[in-house]
């Protein structure tokens, strides 16, 4: 089943969600994710230009490696969050989300003024294929000449893949270990063939974008439209360890550094009692007076926990692990628990 | 997957005539914009409905989708084994996954719905 997407025709699911949910925790999936915008930093202060743009250090990755990131508005509000990979020493790849592209390029073109760098958006230029789940490197192994070994968690590199050349990365959003696979739009469809014959017999199923968010949402991976909005600050969001308030200047600083103190509302897991499950918007109230405390961002039922789970901002006051809370589902109460994020964690780590 | 001795409303829902009572379920093609059901929620034998009215729930992993009664009259079952598995809608939505029992008011209301061609044509629109 198709849907639009960000302007994109997007698949779904292929068949069932929860088959393809289960195969990737399980076995592997195979997303096609190429509605995902790159933007190429090419120049002398590719460096110095994502460092002051961007709110982490990303001087400091070194080439071949990637990182999670984010850029903000003046105010410190998130204007999309990004994987950085550092290419080369002068050349880094950006990958917003689609419906973000755009904006992401208009603010790096300008806060590139004054830098001698270069930003193109290449995103016509880019396909993009992710194998997820524990046996995603047993299946791509047979594929390519890489030592996959030592392509650890959050490294990039240059390789061929099923005889074309890719961009193969270690990251992915599901909560899984696994690849991305950065490729021409021409050798996509060849590289989707290749991997699906390798993996069918691993298990590997193709899966859609509905599966991909009750991954990422057990793997309590922030969704931008969702989790993050231009309203909040990483802070907010629970992962200010992506701001490097260190860094002597860049865009929103100022601002950060306030709110960094000043969190009202923060982020945190929710897990239900009931069966009826919290979805985006749903209030969350005080059990006991059923004032508003706060406001679901993303629930679902958990293919993997069998129960619902969700993402809310609450009350600083009310985000202890533990606390119980109610949720207005559709004009009635269903009790939930405040938990620690993630509420799905592979138990093999990716090196 | 729209049987012809069916008969439909324009909220999904499939209308089977069984003597004195009616049965309930969503259609195949309702089952399939769902995505795999993972909970229902369905009112309790003795339940008055209205014709129209929002009676019970059915949930997948991505929505929910309101069920409503396309008759009015009294709840006289509902499937129990969807409590277990709710699955049985997505694989048999005009069979094991029925939804309720209900007696009319007005037996005859039910010729008023739509017929299995009338449905396909919404479908295709």
């Amino acid at each position: 089943m198709l849907t639009p997407f960000a302007g994109w025709t997007m698949p779904l699911r292929y068949g069932s969600e929860l088959a393809e949910h289960h195969a990737v925790r399980g076995a592997a999936g195979l997303f096609d994710l190429s509605h995902m915008g790159q933007l190429e930093i090419d120049g002398a202060d590719a460096a110095a230009l994502l460092d002051h743009a961007l709110v982490g250090r990303l001087s400091a990755v070194q080439p071949g490696r990637a990182r999670y990131t984010m850029i903000c508005a003046p105010d410190g509000g998130i204007l999309d969050d990004l994987v950085v990979y550092r290419l080369e020493p002068h050349r880094y790849l950006v990958v917003a989300n689609a419906a973000n592209t755009a904006a992401v390029f208009t603010a790096l073109t300008e806060r590139a003024a004054g830098f001698a760098a270069e930003v193109r958006d290449v995103s016509a230029r880019w396909a993009l294929i992710a194998v997820q789940g524990p046996r995603a490197a047993a299946i791509l192994a047979p594929l390519t000449g890489a030592d996959l070994g030592s392509l650890r968690y959050y490294a990039v590199d240059p390789a061929w893949l099923a005889g074309r050349p890719v961009l193969l990365a270690r990251t992915g959003y599901t909560g899984e270990d696994g690849f991305e696979i950065y490729c021409a739009p021409e050798d996509a469809p060849g590289i989707w063939a290749a991997v699906a014959a390798a993996g069918t017999p691993h298990g590997l199923v193709p899966a859609g974008l509905a599966c991909r968010d009750t991954l990422r949402l057990e793997a309590g991976m922030p969704l931008y439209g969702n989790e993050l909005t231009a309203r909040v600050s990483p802070y907010e969001a629970g992962l200010g360890r992506v701001v490097a308030l260190d860094k002597p200047d860049f865009v929103g600083r100022a601002a950060l550094a306030a709110r960094r103190e000043q969190a009202t509302e923060v982020l945190v897991g929710l897990v239900s009692g009931g069966r009826r499950a919290p979805r985006h918007d749903y209030a969350v109230l005080d059990p006991d007076t059923g004032a508003r405390v706060g406001t679901v961002t993303s629930g679902a039922p958990s293919p993997t926990l069998g129960r619902p789970i969700a993402m809310a901002y609450v009350a600083a006051d009310r985000s202890a692990t533990g606390t119980v809370l109610a949720v207005d589902v559709r004009g009635s109460r269903e009790t939930v628990t405040v938990v620690e994020l993630p509420f799905y964690r592979r138990t093999q780590e990716g090196r | 997957m729209i049987p012809e001795d069916l008969k439909y409303t324009a909220e999904h829902e499939w209308v089977a005539t069984r003597g004195g009572t009616v049965r309930v379920g969503i259609t195949h093609f309702a089952q399939d914009a769902l995505g795999d059901i993972v909970y229902v929620q369905l009112p309790e034998a003795g339940a008055k409905v209205d014709a129209g009215d929002s009676f019970g729930e059915v949930e997948s992993t991505k929505s929910v989708s309101e069920i409503y009664a396309p008759i009015g009259g009294t709840v006289t079952a509902r499937n129990e084994a969807l409590g277990d598995s709710p699955d049985l809608i997505n694989t048999d939505p005009y069979g094991e996954g029925w939804l309720v029992e209900i007696e009319a008011t007005d037996p005859a209301a039910v010729d008023a719905l739509l017929d299995a061609a009338a449905y396909r044509e919404l479908t295709q629109s």
